[in-house]
């Protein structure tokens, strides 16, 4: 099997940036939250390769702990609005009438309300912490997921095979799970990475907001915000978590990209 | 070179195949197939799916369909070789010296236009004609298409004609152009017997009145013998047999064109019923939600067990229509349905697992009756799984054992639907079908979707494992052929309503009601003349016009 040269880069770029947030500690050569120059705004040295922040604490630490914490905060959200609106979608389009109608024009409700807005009020009202923050991001993504798999499953649930699957008397779990969800698979995976992009660009701008990750803690959209009236005075801290941001970014979708062309080819489905 | 209108010379096709877990290679479709057509005549090209009809049929306006290359040979028309000239030359000729009339009209019209706009696009894109001119032929051509009201059908949308009037529409649309050479890609297959004839008709007389030159491309031999001059049998992209119509019919030389020109061998006698009938519908009236229109009307049939029942009749009719009532997908409003000798519950949430078990169904399209996920063993052992609680070795025990019922080997137990042939597929839906020991199979349209040796195999199995499994089936179809093969009783259906039932010979057998009538002398024959002697003779129009 050969995995194109576009898929490949992606898939280094995203290993990479995992492999970092996974073992940040071991990695990083100094502490999140140390000090370690009476400087601020160092420029790369030997000693500190990324330079320093605006506190004078080392910039490539405080990266590489940023991105542990903003992949986590990603991943997680990612799961928790994947598992919630795809067993709802499907739910949805299996059950059909009033339940249907019920839970889709709930979240057209949600979906009328711009999310960062949303979300800027309700972690005004609630104590922001890790959890509330994978919480409400989770759930208010859930919709978009939502409404893509009560489509797809839509889609899936007049064919044939599963008219034969109720007619065997195959229970609902049987249909949503071994059914449905095998074929709905591929352009949900695809969707994943496009969600898991858009989790990231969430978390940090509610960060670089002051609603998201708080300082101490280091995170993307924090490490800009802290470092960007260094732009002023012509210092580029706050760009290199901005770069790592969009490298992320683009890696991902790239690796998304070839996961829906090699599942949607020519292969019977079997991919 | 050539005084012929068309000929084409050593054509070789080539495709790019890409077979799972194998680097993508090319391989070849068309391996040299040479045939020539003078002006005015027909020349039918005849085989079975993936015989290269099509791409050939193609390949005469120098067109090569989704990754088909032509890579060798030559295609003449009007004296010159056309897989040579510049795309400004083939752009004068498609549209204009070659038209094509497609199978579904419906599919290759355009919904949001007006049929006449597309009817006169391409004479008024070749200039050929003005619009005015152009409007003024499409409206002879309606006239000569037997279309009603020809004045004013070119003023509406294509979803506001049937399908057999799209499909002369069509035809309309290919001959509008003044073309010499019409390639017709299978026109009449997605229409009903009733309407083809007519459709078949139009066509014939349209082609004799213009002059035209037309290719025939159709999988079915009958139709071909009313339209042809020639005939040219491909299998598998290779000649087979070329020669004029008379000769084909009457005297094949090969033994596939012998094959095809007998196809349905098969013969059954019909049994005589039983004491107790297995399924007895009585007064069943049913309506789809939201419409107030009976879409089948106080319908009475009775089914023996190991008996077959042919419900027949063409689209619209409400044939599936009674298969979902009997499998409760649509409750009836009125009436009951009594099966193994208890009433079922009208909606599927009512009836128990055993009512279930022993009443299966098999699809017309075994490509989406299966889940393209599942392996075939996944799919037939679920049945045995969720009925009988079967589990590892006894349940592969009998998967195996059903394999070999449908003439299948063991080793397809791991492959995917995608990795079997169409014949296959149906296969193993039968044996899903078999796996739940059940008393009543429903069978909608099961080889429709078939070739006709296929469809034939198929045929012959069920016919074989009713003896062994002593299964009722319920058979629907609209092909009486079929019918004829197998049936022990035949219920026709039209607009709703059973208009004619009883044993197999009994309806089979004259004195017919109208309606049976013209449906039972639709059925194509192996015949030179017949259109024309069933269009003099029929008492009744088409339910199409």
């Amino acid at each position: 099997m050969r995995i194109p040269i576009a898929a490949l880069v992606g898939l280094i770029f995203t290993f990479a940036y995992f492999f970092v947030a996974i073992f940040a500690p071991w990695i990083a050569p100094y502490g999140m939250a140390e000090v370690v120059s009476r400087d601020v705004w160092l420029p790369p040295s030997s000693e500190f390769l990324l330079g320093t922040d605006n506190l004078g604490r080392d910039l490539l630490s405080r990266m590489i702990y940023g991105g542990r914490t903003t992949i986590f905060i990603a991943t997680a959200a990612t799961i928790l609005s994947f598992s919630t609106g795809s067993i709802l979608g499907f739910l949805a389009a299996v059950l059909g009438g009033w339940a249907d109608q019920a839970m889709s024009r709930f979240v057209d409700l949600i979906m009328s309300i711009p999310s960062l807005i949303f979300a800027l009020v309700v972690l005004s009202v609630m104590p922001v912490t890790v959890p509330v923050l994978i919480l409400v991001m989770g759930l208010l993504d859930s919709t978009r997921v939502y409404r893509l798999a009560r489509a797809v499953a839509v889609d899936i649930n007049v064919m044939d095979y599963v008219e034969a699957a109720k007619l065997r008397g195959e229970g609902r779990t049987w249909i949503i799970f071994r059914e449905i969800l095998p074929n709905a698979l591929s352009p949900l995976v695809a969707e994943m990475g496009l969600r898991f992009i858009f989790m990231v660009l969430f978390v940090s701008t509610l960060s670089f907001l002051g609603l998201g990750v708080q300082p101490p803690e280091a995170d993307w959209g924090g490490i800009v915000k802290e470092n960007a009236d260094g732009i002023v005075y012509g210092i580029g801290a706050a760009l290199y978590p901005a770069v790592a941001i969009a490298t992320l970014a683009i890696s991902v979708n790239l690796v998304a990209d070839w996961v829906l062309n090699r599942t949607t080819s020519l292969k019977g489905g079997r991919g | 070179m050539s005084d012929k209108l068309l000929a084409v010379k050593d054509l070789k096709i080539g495709a790019t195949v890409y077979p799972p877990g194998e680097k993508p290679h090319d391989i070849e479709i068309v391996h040299g197939v040479s045939f020539e057509l003078e002006k005015g005549k027909v020349l039918g090209l005849i085989g079975e799916s993936g015989a290269g009809k099509s791409t050939i049929g193609l390949a005469s306006m120098a067109y090569g369909r989704g990754g088909v290359k032509i890579t060798g040979g030559e295609v003449w028309v009007n004296g010159r070789d056309i897989l040579q000239t510049g795309l400004g030359d083939i752009r004068a000729l498609r549209g204009g010296e070659v038209t094509y009339v497609s199978q579904s009209a419906a599919a290759s019209f355009n919904p949001a236009k007006q049929i006449m706009e597309q009817v006169t696009e391409a004479a008024i894109l070749q200039g050929k004609f003005s619009r005015k001119e152009s409007e003024a032929r499409a409206i002879e051509l309606f006239r000569k298409l037997g279309l009603p009201d020809p004045e004013n059908i070119g003023s509406r949308y294509p979803h506001q004609v049937s399908g057999g009037q799209l499909q002369r529409c069509m035809t309309a649309l290919a001959l509008c152009p003044e073309p010499d050479l019409v390639v017709f890609d299978e026109p009449t297959t997605a229409l009903d017997v009733t309407t083809q004839i007519d459709v078949l008709m139009a066509i014939k007389e349209a082609i004799r009145d213009t002059g035209v030159a037309a290719l025939y491309i159709t999988h079915d031999l009958a139709v071909v013998a009313q339209v042809s001059d020639d005939i040219l049998v491909l299998k598998m992209g290779d000649m087979v047999e070329y020669g004029p119509v008379d000769q084909i019919i009457n005297n094949p030389q090969e033994e596939y064109t012998q094959a095809l020109v007998s196809v349905r061998s098969i013969s059954h006698e019909e049994k005589e019923p039983t004491s107790e009938p297995v399924l007895t519908v009585q007064n069943i009236t049913a309506r789809y939600k939201g419409t107030n229109f009976d879409v089948l009307k106080n319908i009475n049939v009775e089914l023996h067990p190991g008996q077959t029942l042919a419900v027949v009749g063409e689209s619209g009719s409400g044939k599936s229509t009674l298969a979902r009532v009997i499998t409760g997908l649509l409750p009836q409003t009125v009436g009951r349905v009594n099966f193994a000798g208890r009433d079922l519950s009208p909606d599927l949430p009512g009836r128990d697992m055993e009512d279930l078990r022993e009443l299966q169904m098999i699809y017309q399209m075994a490509d989406v009756a299966m889940n393209p996920r599942q392996t075939v063993g996944t799919i037939i052992g679920r049945p045995l799984e969720l009925y009988f609680g079967l589990k590892g070795e006894a349940k592969h025990k009998r998967i195996v054992e059903l394999l070999d019922e449908i003439e299948m080997g063991v080793e397809f137990i791991d492959r995917y639907p995608a990795e079997l042939s169409g014949g296959q597929k149906q296969r193993v839906c039968i044996a899903r079908a078999l796996a739940a020991k059940p008393k009543l199979i429903i069978c909608d349209e099961v080889t429709s979707a078939l070739d006709p040796l296929v469809a034939d195999g198929i045929l012959k199995l069920l016919l074989d494992l009713q003896k062994v499994e002593d299964v009722a089936y319920l058979f629907i179809t609209h092909d009486l052929a079929t019918v004829k093969a197998i049936a022990d009783s035949i219920a026709v259906m039209y607009q709703g309503e059973v208009v004619r039932y009883g044993g197999k010979t009994d309806v089979l057998s004259p004195p017919f009601d109208d309606y049976t009538d013209l449906l039972l002398s639709s059925v194509p024959e192996m015949k030179l003349g017949w259109l024309e002697e069933v269009i003099a003779n029929r008492k009744m129009e088409s339910a199409g016009n």
